[in-house]
Order: structure tokens, then sequence, then C-alpha cells
């Protein structure tokens, strides 16, 4: 550790005296996170917007007929109880037909709908509408509970879109990381071949291949760390961008954009961390040859 | 102390560049190491340096089995040798005095340690007052003797000198052989690789002449006087 100085001011070193490399890995390095930052925001807003949707596909439990109003409120602390259920609001039939006949106020034919025409009913939200069809199933079997509706197709393509978009995330991620490791590693590879008679020397005189490697990984830490840094700046400002072109469109008004002030630490910390591994990575794969003298 | 017992160095082509060959040099010997191109003067050179590992017999270098060292040894062993090369191999974008400090640096040397070691070891190989000069800025005979305060700086316990004069002219050759010569006299022993008899013919030390990698003759005196008839 006594070295940490040096290291780090050779590594410096090497980046500055192979500026257009240096130049040229910092680009790969931006770019390649760049894209995988707006991919990455671009599926998590769009979770975060197919979350919503799912949210709102509540399930709705209705009453047997049978049961008085009070006893069907009494079965609320019943519901309340079933695994996955989040929260569970009583809707009385009066309220239900209040509602429906609110929903169509221009249509005259409605107005003296009997309350009797409606169930008593619970609207269910979910803790985790993946399990919809399980937690459906579940609501059935408390008492008292006649029918339960849950549009589970609809529920099964918000998973499916989800999970698409996922999928796709991650081959992207995974595809551009080894892109700009290998970048990172040629820029490496060039500074050890240029060094390598300075390598040879070190070897010669006793040099313990971490005290040779310490440097090489410092320059690729600090390559990837500016590569980090400049690509966090630009995906703040073409976030920033695009919530105001989407905020500002008249037929993108039903998408909601997550504010970046509320994401910027995790961001910040997964481009930091991205550009760490990638610089790390790329000089380790870069050094291992040079080193057998 | 070096030992070579029955080593043996048989290349992947099949080259056989070391058959057999015994000597051993004690702590503070000066010896020249001579014969023609192809004797196995480098390869013996490789094998005490750990660049290669014998194929066959023994080689002890400082206490280090060559043949048996493990890669973490290796640099422990390099550290007791200070090796010096004809093409002096110093970097050239780094001064006299960084060239230095980087060597001791790679071996742990403080700071501290590396300010008030260098300073000595120039002044010992006559190069006082040029710390801050560029290897290119110096002549072919300072580079040769910031190669020989390299190769001391970490105070090995052998000095291997690779054809050390082969770039020099025979002025500045005898100046590095009788720099060498009063480093050996301070206890360190030194091995030095020739194929210049006049140099080895001035100073009248132990000469192993080498010929189709065998030893064909070792003994104090001239070159003449050792290599066959």
């Amino acid at each position: 550790m006594k070295n940490l100085g040096y290291f780090f001011k050779e590594g410096a070193r090497n980046m500055f005296s192979h500026g257009f490399m240096s130049f040229a890995a910092i680009g790969v390095t931006v770019a390649c996170l760049l894209i995988m930052g707006t991919f990455s925001l671009v599926a998590y807003n769009a979770n975060e917007n197919l979350a919503d949707l799912q949210r709102e596909n509540a399930m709705v439990a209705f009453v047997d007929d049978s049961l008085t109003e009070s006893r069907a409120k009494g079965l609320q602390s019943k519901l309340e109880k079933v695994d996955n259920v989040a929260d569970c609001t009583f809707v009385s039939r009066q309220e239900a037909r209040d509602a429906y006949v609110a929903e169509y106020d221009e249509d005259d034919m409605y107005k003296d709908l009997a309350p009797e025409v409606f169930r008593h009913r619970y609207v269910i939200h979910l803790t985790d509408p993946d399990k919809i069809s399980e937690t459906k199933l579940l609501v059935e079997e408390v008492a008292g509970i006649d029918e339960v509706r849950a549009d589970e197709v609809i529920s099964a393509g918000f998973i499916t879109i989800r999970n698409v978009a996922g999928v796709i995330s991650a081959a992207l991620i995974a595809i551009l990381l080894m892109v700009s490791l290998l970048i990172i590693s040629n820029t490496i590879k060039l500074t050890t071949f240029d060094r390598r008679e300075e390598i040879a020397i070190m070897k010669m005189v006793g040099a313990t291949d971490s005290f040779i490697r310490w440097p090489f990984v410092f320059e690729g830490l600090l390559l990837g760390l500016f590569g980090a840094a400049i690509a966090f700046g630009l995906q703040w400002l073409l976030y920033v961008a695009i919530a105001n072109g989407i905020g500002n469109s008249d037929t993108m008004q039903l998408l909601e954009v997550v504010p970046f002030r509320k994401i910027w630490q995790p961001v910040a910390g997964i481009f930091a961390g991205a550009g760490v591994v990638i610089g790390v990575g790329g000089s380790l794969m870069a050094i291992r040859r040079f080193l057998k003298v | 102390m070096i030992r070579l017992t029955d080593a043996e160095k048989t290349y992947e082509n099949g080259t056989r560049a070391v058959r057999g060959i015994s000597f051993q040099i004690d702590d503070g010997e000066f010896v020249f190491l001579v014969g023609p191109s192809g004797s196995g003067k480098s390869t013996i050179i490789k094998l005490l340096t750990g660049e290669i590992v014998p194929t066959g017999g023994r080689v002890m270098v400082n206490g280090f089995s060559m043949s048996r060292i493990k890669q973490k040894q290796l640099p422990l062993m390099r550290r007791t040798i200070g090796v010096i090369f004809q093409d002096f191999r110093l970097i050239p974008g780094r001064t006299v005095y960084d060239n230095l400090a980087l060597a001791m640096r790679a071996v742990g040397a403080s700071p501290r340690e590396i300010r008030a070691r260098i300073p000595y070891v120039l002044e010992l190989v006559g190069l006082k007052g040029k710390e801050n000069n560029y290897p290119d800025e110096l002549s072919g005979g300072e580079q040769q003797r910031v190669s020989v305060a390299r190769a001391l700086v970490n105070n090995p316990s052998t000095i291997v000198a690779d054809e050390p004069t082969g770039n020099l002219d025979p002025a500045r050759s005898l100046e590095i052989m009788t720099l060498l010569e009063r480093i050996n006299a301070l206890g360190t022993t030194v091995i030095v690789v020739t194929h210049e008899r006049g140099l080895v013919n001035h100073f009248n030390k132990r000469v192993i002449y080498l010929d189709s990698g065998r030893v064909v003759g070792d003994a104090t005196g001239t070159y003449e006087g050792v290599a066959p008839q």
C-alpha cells in the first residue's frame, strides 16, 4: 500500500502518454454506457408504468347475494388476511349502482336502475400482481364470496411485455459490456506493449507480478471511471430532455417518467460500478500475457 | 554461491545448448565466462537469472534451486542478482535517477531509502551530478555505468554482466571492467560474459571457457591460457 501513490501516478502517466488511445477508450466506454444506460432506463420506466397498470388492474370479489350489507362488510378482515392481498375496499350494491349510472350519465335509461341488480363487492389490489391466478383461487375459498373476476389475460400480457423488455435489456448490457471490455483491454495492451522493455527490466530486478500489474490496473480504472463520469453526465441531460419531450407531448401524456433526481444515485452507482468492472477487467485481460518473463 | 551440477538445457526445437556442465562460483569471486558464439554462454546467463529452467542436472543460485524454484520465489531470487546487459536496457523516458528509483521501488524500497541510496551508487559509478539526465543525453560508456548502477542499487550479492562492453570503445570498455573489479573488491560476486580477449587478459581473473555447451577450460589467467589449443 506504500506504493499506492506511485501506482496512481504511473496509471495516470500511462493514460496521458497514450492520449489518442485513451481518448478512444473513454469514448467507446461513454458510448457503451450511454446506450446501456438509456436502454436500461427505458426498460425501468416501462416496468414502472406496467407495474402501475398492473396495480390498477384490480380483482373484484362479489359477495353472496344472500348476505346482508353488514355481514358482507364483515368479510373485510378475512379478505385482508388472504396471502398477497395488499388492500381491499368494500363497495355496496348502492355504491356500485351509483358508479354505473354515473359512468353512463348521458343515458337516461339507467336512472331508474334498482340497486338490487348489483351485488355487494370488494375491490382487491394485490401485492404481487404476478400471482393473480393463485390469489384468485384463495379469495374464492373465503366463505361468503360468490365469484371473483380477475383479468388474467391482461395481467399475463403485462408480465410478458416486462419479461421481454428485461431479456432484451440484459442481452444488450452483456454485449455492450463485452465491447467496452475489449476496447479498454486493447488500449492497455498498447500501453503494456509500449512498456514491455520496462516490464522485463522490472521483472529482472525482482519486481513481483502484482507490483507490475497495479499501474495498469489503475490506468484501466481511471479510463473506466472517466468514461462512467462523462456517460453519467450525458445520460442525465438526455434523460431530462426525453422526459421533457414526453411531458410536453400530446400523444404520450399517459406515460409517467420517473424524475431523474429520484434515481440519480443508483444510476451513478451502476455507472461507476460498470466503469470499474470495464476498466479493471480490461486491464487484467491485457496485462496477463506480458507478465510471463 | 553459484553451483551447476551436470546442468543441461535442451530447447523445445531440440537444440542442446548446455550439455552436462558443472562448475562452482564462490561468493566474492570474479569470473569471466568466455567462448565462441553458440557455446552456451547466454543460455547459462538465462539459467542463472531464471529466464529459463534447466532440463537436467542442478543449478543453484544463491541458495535457490533453479529447477524447482516456484514462480512466487523468482522475484526473491532475482533480488540477489544484478544484471547488466550489452545494450544497457535503460528506460528512455526516465531520468537516470528515475531509472534507478524504479529498480528500488520494484523491490519495495521506501522513498527515504531511495533518496539515500541513489546518490551513493551514482558516486560509486562516477556519475555524480547526472541524476537528472535522460539516457539519450549520455555517452555509451555513461549509459553502461547507469546500467551498472541499476544492477548495484539493490545491493545484490552477485552481478551478472552479459557482454557489458560489447557496444563500447576499448577505453570505455576498460573503464567499465575496472568499475566491475572495484565492485568485486567490495565483496560482490561478479560474472562477466565476454568475447574480448584483451580485457580478459588485462584482469588476470578466473576464466571459464565454454564450447558447444560444455566447459572445456577453467583456470585463472589469460584467455589463451584457458582456451583449448
